[in-house]
């Protein structure tokens, strides 16, 4: 729940980790939550007992949050910029006339 | 975790960001942790969230107790799948609450040392086992009606934790009210049981909705913040409304006199609940509020090895890492 999170740090004996799920296959690991774990191992287990109690994956990744370099949560921040004034990058900057067939 | 931290607020700015933050509430946008927002309306989260943490883990007593007697192997499965997710529930909100810059330690530490609270209902006793169904039908189907809307609350990690919670509410519901319904089929003094519970448990769960709007100080700007969406009174009544067919299918009476459709309002007209018990339960003189606390912090002190364990294994392991590396 807070890889896009955090303020203070967690307890420093057992870092906080992100939890990432794949639904099933063919889908992308999605970040659900997050848990503290000793290590990786028991964060993996962690995991699996909090979020996929019902069958919610079939896959889990677990990241020390402290691994994630995040963008400024700033949305209109500059990072973003060379994406936003590039309307030729979107099929719909192209008329095309109603009677051209599968286009 | 330097990637992570909160914003630094620069001198001045504060007018700035708190427009920002009131247009992406207006529009219904979600507050995220990194996110500016008023020290008032993160203050209000780490309570409103901790509390609805403390209040999952406390919850798992009342029918914890019963885990050891359940009458079937089936029942006792089901009572152990439902009690770990209360024990889940408890972990996600405290996750979101931690991104709000609060620590977990910290969290428990004030719950067992009585500074925070939690729900008022879970410090009536569950006497018998129809009160492991009337848990499951009055007090998690009274969760529902709360925590539904929290689907929708304008922090984005709370109403995450939120989605995931009310998915799995439904089982405790319905395992509930289906366990009642086997015993309301049973001999006369069981269902002269379930109809105790339901005396029991009736005004307790109606109270969970919190004080009416009228001493409901804090509701106001709960919602302005959209921290909440209902008022106390109107997911009562929902409650209400909700609760009296499913009693009447049950054969159970709900323990209100007062209780009965009003035609022209569309809703059921019900009585008040005491709240002079109300209070008294909420500040700790409640039948099990000692019982209770004392019992999370046994239960913390006694897991104390194990997280010491733990946490000594994983420095083992990182220093055999670091040597043979």
């Amino acid at each position: 729940m807070s890889n896009d999170a955090t303020g203070t740090a967690a307890r420093p004996e057992w870092p906080l980790y992100e939890v990432f799920v794949r639904g099933k296959r063919g889908l992308n690991h999605v970040h659900v939550g997050s848990l503290h774990a000793p290590d990786d191992t028991m964060a993996l287990h962690n995991a699996r007992n909090l979020y996929t109690r019902r069958n919610e994956g079939v896959s889990i990744w677990v990241v020390p949050a402290e691994h994630i370099t995040a963008s400024s949560p700033d949305e209109k921040d500059p990072f973003f910029a060379p994406s936003g004034d590039k309307v030729y990058r979107h099929p719909t900057f192209y008329p095309i006339p109603e009677d051209v067939p599968h286009i | 975790m330097s990637t992570v931290t909160a914003q630094e607020t620069p001198p001045g700015a504060d007018l700035d960001f708190q427009a920002e933050f009131d247009a992406k509430v207006a529009a219904d946008q979600r507050i995220e942790p990194r996110d500016w927002m008023p020290e008032a309306y993160r203050k209000t989260l780490v309570r409103q969230v901790s509390q609805h943490a403390h209040s999952e883990i406390i919850g798992m007593q009342p029918e914890g107790d019963w885990i050891a007697s359940a009458p079937s192997l089936r029942r006792k499965a089901i009572l152990l799948a439902k009690v770990q997710d209360e024990a889940g529930h408890g972990l996600y909100l405290y996750a979101a609450a931690e991104t709000l810059g609060v620590d977990r330690t910290d969290l428990t530490e004030r719950l067992i040392e009585g500074r925070q609270k939690y729900s008022s209902i879970f410090n009536y006793p569950s006497l018998t086992f129809a009160d492991v169904g009337v848990i499951g039908w009055l007090v998690d189907g009274a969760a529902i009606c709360n925590q539904v809307p929290l689907c929708r609350s304008s922090f984005g990690p709370y109403s995450r934790a939120m989605v995931r919670i009310c998915k799995e509410e439904s089982f405790h519901q319905r395992q509930g009210y289906e366990l009642l319904m086997r015993m309301m089929e049973g001999t006369e003094g069981q269902r002269r049981m379930v109809q105790d519970a339901v005396d029991r448990w009736w005004w307790p769960s109606l109270m969970m909705f919190g004080p009416p709007d009228a001493e409901s100080p804090n509701t106001r700007q709960s919602m302005a913040w959209r921290i909440k969406r209902d008022t106390n009174d109107d997911l009562r009544q929902k409650f209400v409304d909700m609760s009296v067919p499913q009693a009447e299918k049950l054969g159970v009476t709900l323990p209100d006199p007062a209780l009965v459709w009003n035609e022209e309002r569309g809703a059921h007209d019900f009585g008040e609940p005491d709240w002079v018990e109300f209070k008294q339960v909420v500040s700790g003189a409640g039948p099990k509020n000692a019982e209770r606390v004392e019992r999370r912090r046994a239960a913390h002190e006694k897991g104390a090895w194990v997280r010491e364990a733990a946490t000594a294994y994983a420095r083992k392991q990182q220093s055999a890492e670091e040597a043979t590396a």
